[in-house]
């Protein structure tokens, strides 16, 4: 079996994909996973889990305008300028 | 090319990345795999001529240090095997290939170790010489590799100090031990000139044209010279080429190598070849039967 | 040499030369990632045969690798057990690492209370790594458990493990592995294959003056 091992380098830190390797069960597969992503105390935590309970997503829609739930969406430099000129509170 | 080749091509020439199930070219691919493969060979391979010092280990520290570093050997071997299954290749399947000699390992881990001079040495320059193809190798177009290799790279920093430190002691020490450092040198210097390969101009070489390699190899030999030579004869060691010098425009120049003995050398028939071969097949038979109980799969 | 050093040197030797056995395995263990395991608890090992020697220096006014190197082949104290050559039998490898770790936990549970202060200390820091190396163990004890070469080797070697206790604790390891108590390969001086295998291990620190640098 393939498992993977995710792990987190400090506190706080999110977990990341480190590697994977062959194990026939998850006894085996902590030791190794200890081995290869902590021995030498590169991290403070690790996830190990088997491949086949990954599931990989990598195509998303994206045929309309999203924008408008994004940052990218907004621009109020024009509508903020010409609310401030109409408050006569414009900066000189 | 197809057009869709094409596509691809420029796409990693504009520094694009690929992932595993990406689309990829069967050129890309093959030579993927080919080269991964070679180098996860050369890290099993490169763990014979190191392991019996292991045990002669003249101190504690030095003994850590050794089973460290040839345990990280190993481990490379194993996250690059990783990536060559992970692109169609079974891990079985690149053991089968590479003791039967259908693939290759690096010259260097084709010459026979002689004393604990070659310990100190092998550690310091041959490490180095990986090093830098190893660092070129961090933008390689395809992803999975350069990620293997950052952890790489990041654990073979302590085994140029472990390398350097055990000569350091050496020429400090008494007569007989400097002298075990220079004949070392003096035998591994042609391998170490051969260690990068042909000067085969970058815009030439097909994997720096695929960005699988990012360098050529005679930029990371002069990059190997230009680092260490220096770090050499500051320790007043003599290095066996007459010819070595740097020249007044930065370039080194040295004494051309045999690239027939290089060629031989790789498709088997170094000083040690064979007789690792041999080795690593007998090793292999006589604990298959661990990996088939354990793994149910093959190792 | 006071007991306490003699019990320092034995238990230091035994895991300096196990350790040493299970190096030999680096590079062409099994399969990759056992190899990368098994090559870092042939290091714990190591490391607690240096701790050990370390504390042992001190009282005998020396270092720890004069104690791991400089002696005579007949001056070492390791146990009969550490000192076979298994490689490339990993059923007889796996078999001792069962046993063996099985009587240090007793050992080492031992140490922890004893009255001198820097040996309990000492132990206490093996016992901590050590639970590895058991879950270590007991992975392959429950993988390799039922294989006949398994069962064997195990059968082979139960005296030899017997004889790495002291034999009022070797009750506790009979019970703990569930075999009869039987008569132990006891600690002899070492003879020959010891002898082989401590050339090896010190003809590179012999090739220079006692006291060199390395």
């Amino acid at each position: 079996m393939i498992w993977e091992v995710f792990r987190q380098e400090r506190k706080g830190q999110p977990f990341t994909h480190g590697g994977s390797f062959h194990a026939p069960d998850q006894a085996f597969a902590d030791a190794y996973a200890r081995e290869f992503y902590a021995r030498r105390g590169e991290s403070v935590a690790l996830w190990v889990v088997p491949r086949e309970a990954i599931n990989a997503i990598e195509e998303f829609p994206d045929e309309f305008d999203l924008k408008y739930r994004r940052v990218d969406g907004y621009s109020i430099k024009a509508r903020l300028k010409e609310a401030r000129d109409r408050a006569g509170t414009t900066a000189d | 090319m197809e057009a869709r080749e094409q596509e691809f091509l420029d796409y990693v020439q504009g520094g694009g990345l690929v992932e595993t199930d990406d689309w990829m070219p069967d050129e890309y691919r093959k030579r993927l795999i080919k080269f991964i493969e070679m180098h996860g060979n050369s890290e099993l391979m490169g763990v014979l001529p190191e392991r019996d010092w292991i045990l002669r280990a003249p101190t504690l520290q030095r003994k850590l240090a050794l089973t460290a570093k040839i345990q990280d050997e190993v481990g490379h071997c194993q996250l690059i095997y990783r990536v060559v299954e992970d692109l169609g290749k079974p891990r079985e399947r690149c053991l089968d290939d590479l003791i039967s000699g259908k693939s290759k390992f690096h010259n260097v881990f084709h010459y026979p170790t002689k004393s604990w001079g070659d310990v100190g040495v092998i550690a310091w320059l041959v490490d180095a010489a990986a090093i830098i193809s190893q660092k070129a190798l961090l933008k390689c177009s395809y992803a999975p590799y350069a990620r293997v290799m950052k952890k790489v790279c990041w654990e073979e920093s302590f085994h140029i100090l472990h390398g350097r430190d055990t000569v350091l002691a050496m020429v400090t020490g008494t007569a007989e031990q400097r002298e075990l450092v220079q004949e070392a040198i003096n035998r591994w210097w042609e391998p170490l000139m051969h260690f990068h390969g042909t000067a085969i101009p970058a815009e030439e070489d097909p994997m720096v044209i695929w960005r699988i390699k990012s360098q050529g190899n005679e930029e990371a030999r002069q990059q190997f010279l230009e680092g260490y030579v220096p770090q050499i004869l500051e320790l007043g060691l003599e290095i066996p080429d007459p010819k070595l010098r740097r020249n007044d425009e930065c370039v080194w120049e040295y004494t051309e190598p045999d690239w027939d003995k290089l060629l031989a050398v790789v498709t088997g028939h170094g000083p040690a070849s064979q007789e690792r071969l041999e080795f690593r097949r007998l090793s292999r038979a006589e604990t298959d039967w661990v990996s088939k109980v354990v793994l149910a799969e093959a190792a | 040499m006071t007991e306490r050093a003699q019990l320092l040197i034995e238990l230091a030797d035994d895991e300096l030369i196990l350790g040493w056995r299970n190096s030999e395995w680096t590079g062409i263990a099994p399969f990759l990632e056992e190899d990368v395991a098994f090559s870092s608890i042939a290091q714990n090992e190591i490391g607690h045969a240096r701790a050990l020697y370390e504390l042992a220096a001190r009282e005998l006014d020396t270092d720890a690798d004069a104690l791991a190197f400089d002696r005579k082949p007949e001056e070492y104290r390791c146990a009969p057990l550490v000192q076979l050559r298994f490689v490339p039998d990993w059923a007889r490898t796996i078999a001792r690492h069962v046993l063996y770790e099985t009587a240090d936990a007793i050992r080492i549970e031992h140490l922890k209370e004893h009255e001198d202060a820097a040996l309990a200390g000492v132990a206490a820091k093996i016992e901590r790594e050590e639970v590895y190396h058991r879950l270590h163990a007991e992975m392959w004890l429950d993988r390799l458990g039922r294989e006949a070469r398994y069962t064997e080797a195990v059968e082979e070697l139960w005296p030899y493990a017997l004889g790495v206790l002291a034999p009022e604790l070797r009750p506790a390891l009979a019970e703990r592995v569930d075999r009869p108590e039987v008569d132990a390969v006891e600690r002899h001086a070492p003879g020959e294959e010891f002898a082989e295998l401590w050339n090896e291990m010190t003809m590179v620190r012999r090739s220079a003056p006692v006291g060199a640098q390395w």
